[in-house]
């Protein structure tokens, strides 16, 4: 009996022992030697891909956005401001409940499901807002012209991208609210738009805070 | 090109990148197992550990050493996350609780990675890379070296000898996952991962304000959460976060790594057992599964069935848009039917067969093409059942690799694939049974039903993608799919290890006209079907119960 515990105890040690040796290997020289490579070739990527307009850093290219008006008063959610290019929803988004001496953006996704009273309720609603919100006069959008990615919420809650088609709808709004020609921010929409990365990975996307940055570029000039 | 072509390319893409590595990578795999040279690093850390590299273990030494580095390991992340609060490197973020901190150590030590806890605002620099990060390389080197171990016991006769244990996890980790992953995360940072030390991280908006998120080691943690197949994000979102997952082309790029160790461990397979054609024969099943899933899932979203989706115009809910559709259902096919469980789209937001093919996926048994090591063995398992069926069906003793399958052996793989159901049908049955658990579900009805099932099948396989409406962050479910992780991962790998022994004590059969030829495609098919019928039978009324009531409404 005593001999068993004793064995147990030793391989149990060999155990710790090659547990400390690999951390050594692959939870220290690993990560310090990547991040090395990674600070010294990359450096901008390695750090958040932040982007400045203007001298000021507006956020990070991978990371969406909201391009909302100051709260009111009496007012539980902002309304979105229509002098810029709007993002996807982002119901999954929700703020950290733990560590709370920060204020962190928590990553997430709604987890409704296909079937759900609550998605269908929200998806509706938000399709009706894009409608109303984008129609102008001479220019009504048809329910049949408002891309899915318009009235869903994605999978981090911080999709930085929108369809080209979610773009195109927005360009009427966006020109009318800011005094720019359709035709310049029908522009400015097509030179933002990415296609399929090497013609056939993802979809094709326009990046939001490129195209607001540029927008006010442009309105800058005009 | 319209999506459904685009999402057809993809599959395609990633196909042909597999087929180019698969005998380099196999082959090398099978050299670093069977060499009998030892690396300079290595040789210190076996100095380290004080164990002989060379002296042969036996089966049950050979699961002693399992056990103990696993222990080791629960013991250890258990500790570290319970001293958080006190570590420096730690960003000041407090100590895990209990439940939590076991639940979390008992995922990453069974290569499960199911996450109760949110990365961004719980763990700190530390604990991520030195802890979780860790267990990633480690835990996938465990599941290679039991296969491997495996392996041996068909390769080898007349001995009860199956290698060394601290050799072989030493060699996956050095020469195999490491060097990989530090290439993959460099690439991974080059499109636009975070890899910095870096505290709390404020940026301007454009709106003004400011908005703060937590820096890291993410590319290095993300390239070896593929590539191990382990699945637990750096960030609540996974591989749906940019920082994680930058763009279309990293996106198939993770999706390689997901697949490309266990799929070429078909080739390590053959090479040991010398005829890589009985490797090709594994992968064909493999891959007929995996291509079959896929395309199935592709047609379940692409035709966003669901009154939600449905008013959506698409089944983008739970979607980035840089991935839409065709890429996201490539991604979801291959983490659940491998055991990696990270996630770039959400899968309860799929539409209910979308969901119930992943789900599907994890219950086959992680077998095609599985996690790394863990994917190889349970499908030899599963060969030595169809080998076992086909036996009975011409009346004579069944054999596999010039090893005769009898009453011992077939006994060690039928226990083999009773664990995983057991455990999650008895947990499910007794979390809906109990009048607290049910309070977690987000969604109601069968969807909430298919929440629970998900969340045991997803830690019973140590896959550990969720249903992630389900709040798993209570006692109840902290304890109980950690208890379904340590007995899903280690429970199967004493069968497996029992079985190698008793396969490398025989002599070899002298292969004869009545011998069922397992490397050509009618034994493929056949265990295509043996798969499929076993896996059909357990699942089926829990799966009507859940995913089937959804998607037939």
């Amino acid at each position: 009996m005593n001999h068993s515990v004793m064995n147990t105890a030793r391989l149990f040690g060999a155990g710790l022992r090659a547990l400390l040796m690999l951390t050594l290997v692959a939870g220290v020289a690993y990560p310090l030697v990547v991040t090395g490579i990674a600070q010294g070739l990359f450096h901008d990527k390695a750090n958040g891909s932040e982007i400045t307009a203007n001298g000021k850093v507006v956020g990070s290219s991978l990371i969406g956005q909201s391009y909302d008006l100051p709260l009111k008063k009496g007012e539980r959610t902002p309304r979105p401001d229509l002098r810029w290019f709007q993002g996807r929803p982002a119901n999954g988004l929700g703020g950290n409940s733990v560590n709370t001496q920060y204020k962190l953006l928590l990553s997430g996704a709604t987890n409704l499901s296909a079937d759900s009273e609550v998605l269908l309720k929200r998806v509706q609603d938000a399709k009706a807002a894009v409608i109303r919100d984008n129609s102008v006069p001479g220019y009504t959008v048809k329910p049949s012209q408002v891309p899915p990615d318009a009235v869903t919420s994605s999978g981090s809650g911080l999709d930085p991208d929108i369809s080209p088609r979610y773009a195109e709808i927005q360009v009427h709004r966006v020109a009318a609210r800011n005094g720019l020609s359709v035709a310049r921010v029908a522009k400015l929409v097509k030179d933002k738009t990415e296609g399929r990365v090497a013609g056939f990975l993802g979809e094709p996307r326009v990046n939001v805070l490129e195209l607001n940055i540029a927008l006010k570029d442009l309105m800058a000039k005009s | 090109m319209g999506p459904v072509l685009a999402g057809v390319a993809q599959l395609l893409a990633l196909m042909a990148a597999l087929a180019l590595v698969y005998v380099p990578l196999g082959t090398y795999m099978a050299r670093v197992y069977s060499s009998d040279r030892h690396w300079r690093v290595e040789r210190w850390i076996y100095k380290g550990i004080g164990a002989n590299p060379d002296a042969e273990m036996r089966w049950a030494a050979y699961l002693r050493g399992v056990l103990a580095f696993s222990a080791a390991g629960v013991l250890f992340l258990y500790l570290l996350q319970r001293l958080q609060g006190s570590l420096p490197g730690s960003l000041g973020f407090s100590s895990i609780e209990p439940a939590q901190a076991f639940n979390t150590a008992a995922s990453f030590v069974t290569n499960t990675n199911w996450q109760s806890y949110s990365g961004e605002q719980a763990m700190g620099h530390v604990v991520q890379t030195s802890g979780l990060a860790v267990q990633n390389f480690v835990s996938a080197a465990v599941g290679m070296a039991v296969a491997v171990a495996l392996v041996r016991g068909f390769a080898r006769s007349r001995t009860g000898e199956l290698g060394n244990f601290w050799a072989d996890l030493v060699r996956g980790t050095v020469r195999v996952l490491v060097p990989v992953a530090a290439v993959a995360a460099v690439v991974l940072v080059a499109c636009g991962a975070l890899q910095n030390f870096s505290g709390i991280h404020e940026v301007g908006q454009f709106m003004g304000g400011s908005q703060a998120w937590n820096g890291g080691a993410v590319a290095s943690q993300e390239a070896i959460k593929e590539l191990g197949t382990n699945g637990g994000g750096y960030f609540n979102a996974n591989s749906a976060h940019p920082f994680e997952n930058p763009t279309p082309f990293t996106n198939l790029f993770e999706i390689f790594l997901i697949l490309v160790i266990p799929l070429s461990l078909t080739r390590t397979f053959g090479v040991m057992v010398g005829s890589v054609k009985q490797g090709y024969a594994i992968l064909a099943t493999m891959v007929t599964i995996w291509a079959g899933f896929t395309a199935l899932m592709m047609w379940t979203e692409f035709a966003h069935h669901g009154p939600a989706l449905q008013a959506a115009g698409g089944a983008m809910e739970g979607k980035e848009a840089r991935f839409g559709v065709g890429a996201s259902s490539i991604f979801a096919v291959s983490t659940t039917l491998t055991s990696t469980g990270a996630v770039d789209s959400f899968h309860s937001s799929f539409t209910g067969l979308g969901g119930g093919i992943t789900m599907l996926g994890m219950m086959l048994g992680e077998i095609a093409p599985g996690g790394v090591g863990s994917g190889l063995y349970g499908m030899l398992i599963m060969a030595i059942i169809a080998v076992f069926i086909a036996g009975l069906m011409v009346g004579r003793t069944p054999e596999y690799l010039g090893k005769k399958i009898g009453s011992r052996e077939i006994k060690l793989a039928a226990c083999y694939i009773l664990i995983t159901p057991a455990l999650v049908l008895v947990f499910t049955s007794a979390s809906l049974a109990l009048p607290t658990p049910p309070h977690s579900m987000l969604n109601s009805g069968a969807h909430g039903f298919s929440e629970v099932l998900y969340a045991f099948t997803s830690a019973s396989n140590n896959n550990g993608s969720a249903f992630a409406g389900l709040n798993a962050n209570t006692d109840w479910f902290n304890t109980t799919t950690g208890l379904a992780m340590l007995l899903g991962r280690f429970l199967p790998m004493i069968f497996v290890l029992a079985l190698a022994g008793s396969l490398a004590g025989q002599r070899p059969v002298p292969a004869t006209a009545g011998t069922l030829r397992t490397e050509k495609p009618l034994f493929s098919g056949l265990l295509v079907g043996a798969i499929l019928i076993v896996t059909g039978l357990t699942y089926f009324p829990a799966l009507a119960l859940g995913p089937l009531a959804e998607g037939l409404a």
